[in-house]
C-alpha cells in the first residue's frame, strides 16, 4: 500500500515536471519547428502544427549571407579564448601555487573589472578603436572579449589549481623543473576538466556578446547575433529564416553546453559550486 | 557538490602554513618570480579597464558631441545636473531595479521549485535538465526575436492563437505590456539558470538527514523549511548575486523585443546609455552616465561582496 502511494506521488510528481520543463523548452522546440517549415507555414494564422518538415530554409540560409557571420562569432570566441587561457593560466598559478602578495587585492580587482557597468569604459573604448581604425575589425572584439572573459578565467582556474596537490610541485622543484615545464608538464594534464570549464563559459559569453559586437561592428567583423538584427522589424514574415539562423546561431552554445553540463555549473559560479 | 563558502576554496594563504610558503615570507627576488607569470594578464586587464574608466571620468566633465566638430569644451558639473533633471535617465534607473529584482526573486522561486522536483524521485531525470537549461544556452538576441515574432505575435504567434479560447487572443504583448514581456522573457532565460545552481545545493543535502527529520515526524513543509532551504540558501544566495551582476546589465531582449519602449517604459541604464552614446553621440553626456553606473554598482557592491566573501571565503579564515 505504501509503495503504491509512493509509486503514485512519484507518477504526480514527474507529470508536474514534465509540464514545467516541456513549457521552459518549448520556444526552443518551436524554433525548430519553425526553421524546418516554408515561409507560408512558419507565419501562418492560424499556426500551422502539422506539417512535412523541410531543410530548404537551412539550405537558402547556409547559401546566403549568414555563413561570414558565423565565422566571425567562431573567430572571435575561439581566438578570445585561447588567449584567456593563454594570459589566465599564469596568472591563476601565481594567485595558487606560489601565491603573491596582496592575492585576495588582486582577486577582487580582477573580478570586479568582470562585473564593472560597460558604460565604465565603453566611451573611450569606442574613440579609441574608432582612432586606430578597429571599428568593424574583429581584432577589437577579440581585445574586448578577452577583457570580459579573463577575470572568469582567472578565476576558475584557480579554483582547480587549488585542487593540485601541493607535494607535485615540490617535486618538480626538487627535479629542478622549470615554470614552462610545471606549467605544461604537471598543471595542463591535472586541469584539463578546467581547461574544458573555462573554455567552455568563455566560448559562452563571447558568442552570445551583443552589445560591443553591435557598437563596435557594422558589416566586416558582425557576428552572428548582428546577423539576427536584420530580422528585429518582422517585416516580410521571414519566420522560417529568422528560424533557422537564431538555431545556427545558438547551436555551438547550446551543444556544448549539453555535453559539458558538469563544467557548465561550476564554470557558472566561478568555481565556487563543485 | 559542494559550495566554497562551506568548505570549497581553501583560503588564499590559508591552510598554507604547512602547505603552502606563504607569500609573506619570500625574498624580494623571489617575490618578483612570483609576480611575473601574473603580470600579462593583469596588465592587460588594467590597461583595457581602467585607463578608459579614468578617461570617462574626464570626459564627463566636457561638453562634447562628437556629430558637432569642434564642440569640445570643458562644462564642469553641467553634465551630471542634467542627468538629475533628464526624465530618460530617471525612468532607466527605475525601470533598471524593477527589471532585475523582478527577474531574480521571480526565476530564484521557479528555479527552486524546478530544482526540488528535480532532486526528488521523478522520470527522466536526465533529460529533464538537458531540457531545462536550453532556455539559458540560446542565445540571447535569437530567443528574444523567437518570442518576439513566433510566439507572441498577435497575428501570427502561437499563444495568441492558444489563449484565443480564453478571450486573450490578439493580444499585443509587447506593444501593451512591454516591460512584463521583457521580464518574462528574462525569467525564462535565467530560471534554468538559479535551478542548475540550486540543484546543486540540493544534491550536496545528506538524505540521513531527511530520513532522520521523517523518522522523527516531521511533516513536509517542516522539514523544507527548517532543514532544506538553510541548506540551500547559500547556493541561493549566489545565484542570486551572479544572476543580478549579469540582469543589471540587460540588453540584447531590450534591444531585439522593444528597443527600449514604448517611449521610455523599457529603457534601463544599459540600454540609455546606448542611445545617449550611440543614436546622440553625445560623449561627455554618456560619460557622465557612466560614472552615475559605476558609483551605483559599487554601493551595491559593497553591500553584495559581504556576501561574496562568504560565498568564496577568499580571505583567510581567522
Amino acid at each position: 500500500m505504501a509503495a503504491l502511494v509512493a509509486n503514485r506521488s512519484k507518477v504526480l510528481l514527474s507529470l508536474v515536471g514534465w509540464v514545467v520543463v516541456l513549457v521552459f523548452f518549448f520556444p526552443v522546440l518551436w524554433m525548430w519547428m519553425e526553421s524546418l517549415k516554408t515561409e507560408p507555414q512558419a507565419a501562418s494564422s492560424p499556426p500551422t502544427i502539422f506539417f512535412v518538415p523541410t531543410l530548404s530554409t537551412f539550405q537558402e540560409v547556409l547559401s546566403g549571407d549568414f555563413p561570414p557571420f558565423f565565422i566571425n562569432s567562431a573567430v572571435a570566441s575561439i581566438v578570445s579564448t585561447l588567449l584567456v587561457l593563454v594570459l589566465g593560466l599564469p596568472a591563476a598559478y601565481a594567485l595558487a601555487i606560489r601565491p603573491v602578495k596582496r592575492t585576495q587585492d588582486v582577486l577582487f580587482f580582477f573580478i570586479s573589472t568582470r562585473f564593472l557597468p560597460f558604460a565604465a569604459s565603453l566611451v573611450p573604448l569606442y574613440l579609441l578603436a574608432r582612432d586606430l581604425q578597429l571599428l568593424d575589425n574583429i581584432f577589437a572584439l577579440i581585445a574586448i572579449y578577452t577583457t570580459i572573459n579573463l577575470p572568469l578565467g582567472v578565476w576558475l582556474l584557480r579554483s582547480f589549481l587549488l585542487e593540485i596537490p601541493h607535494d607535485l610541485f615540490e617535486a618538480a622543484r626538487v627535479d629542478g623543473a622549470s615554470f614552462f615545464n610545471e606549467i605544461v608538464r604537471i598543471v595542463v594534464p591535472l586541469i584539463a576538466p578546467g581547461l574544458a570549464a573555462t573554455s567552455l563559459i568563455c566560448l559562452i559569453f563571447s558568442w552570445n556578446e551583443f552589445f560591443y559586437a553591435v557598437n563596435f561592428t557594422s558589416s566586416v567583423a558582425a557576428t552572428a547575433p548582428i546577423f539576427l538584427v536584420g530580422f528585429i522589424s518582422g517585416r516580410g514574415l521571414f519566420y522560417a529564416k529568422l528560424a533557422a539562423a537564431a538555431t545556427l546561431s545558438s547551436l555551438p552554445v547550446l551543444l556544448a553546453g549539453w555535453i559539458a553540463q558538469k563544467q557548465l555549473i561550476r564554470g557558472l559560479t566561478l568555481g565556487a559550486v563543485k | 557538490m559542494k559550495i566554497a563558502g562551506r568548505s570549497i576554496l581553501p583560503p588564499v594563504a590559508g591552510r598554507g602554513g604547512e602547505r603552502v610558503q606563504t607569500a609573506a615570507s619570500v625574498s624580494r627576488r623571489e617575490a618578483w618570480a612570483r609576480r611575473l607569470p601574473l603580470l600579462p594578464a593583469f596588465v592587460y586587464v588594467f590597461l583595457v579597464t581602467q585607463i578608459p574608466f579614468a578617461l570617462t571620468i574626464y570626459y564627463s566633465f566636457f561638453s562634447w558631441n562628437l556629430l558637432k566638430p569642434g564642440s569640445f569644451r570643458f562644462a564642469g558639473l553641467q553634465n551630471y545636473a542634467s542627468l538629475l533633471t533628464d526624465d530618460l535617465v530617471r525612468s532607466a534607473v527605475l525601470n533598471t531595479v524593477v527589471l532585475t529584482v523582478c527577474v531574480i526573486v521571480i526565476s530564484v522561486v521557479l528555479g527552486l521549485a524546478v530544482a526540488m522536483i528535480l532532486n526528488s524521485e521523478v522520470f527522466g531525470k536526465g533529460v529533464m535538465r538537458t531540457l531545462m537549461i536550453a532556455p539559458f544556452l540560446i542565445m540571447p538576441t535569437a530567443g528574444a526575436l523567437i518570442w518576439k515574432h513566433t510566439l507572441l505575435n498577435p497575428l501570427y504567434g502561437l499563444l495568441p492563437y492558444f489563449l484565443t479560447p480564453l478571450g486573450l487572443g490578439r493580444v499585443d504583448w509587447i506593444g501593451r505590456f512591454p516591460m512584463v514581456t521583457v521580464i518574462a522573457v528574462e525569467v525564462w532565460r535565467w530560471t534554468p539558470f538559479m535551478m542548475l545552481i540550486i540543484l546543486a545545493g540540493l544534491q550536496s543535502q545528506n538524505p540521513e538527514v531527511l530520513e532522520a527529520a521523517r523518522v522523527d515526524g516531521a511533516n513536509a513543509l517542516q522539514t523544507f523549511r527548517r532543514i532544506t532551504l538553510p541548506m540551500v540558501r547559500p547556493f541561493i544566495e549566489l545565484g542570486a548575486l551572479l544572476g543580478s551582476l549579469f540582469v543589471v546589465q540587460t540588453y540584447d531582449s531590450i534591444y531585439m523585443l522593444t528597443y527600449g519602449g514604448p517611449g521610455t517604459d523599457t529603457t534601463n541604464i544599459p540600454f540609455a546609455l546606448y542611445l545617449v552614446a550611440f543614436q546622440g553621440f553625445n560623449i561627455g553626456q554618456a560619460s557622465a552616465i557612466g560614472v552615475v553606473a559605476v558609483i551605483i554598482t559599487i554601493i551595491v557592491a559593497t553591500f553584495a561582496l559581504r556576501t561574496f566573501f562568504t560565498i568564496f571565503q577568499v580571505e583567510p579564515r581567522r
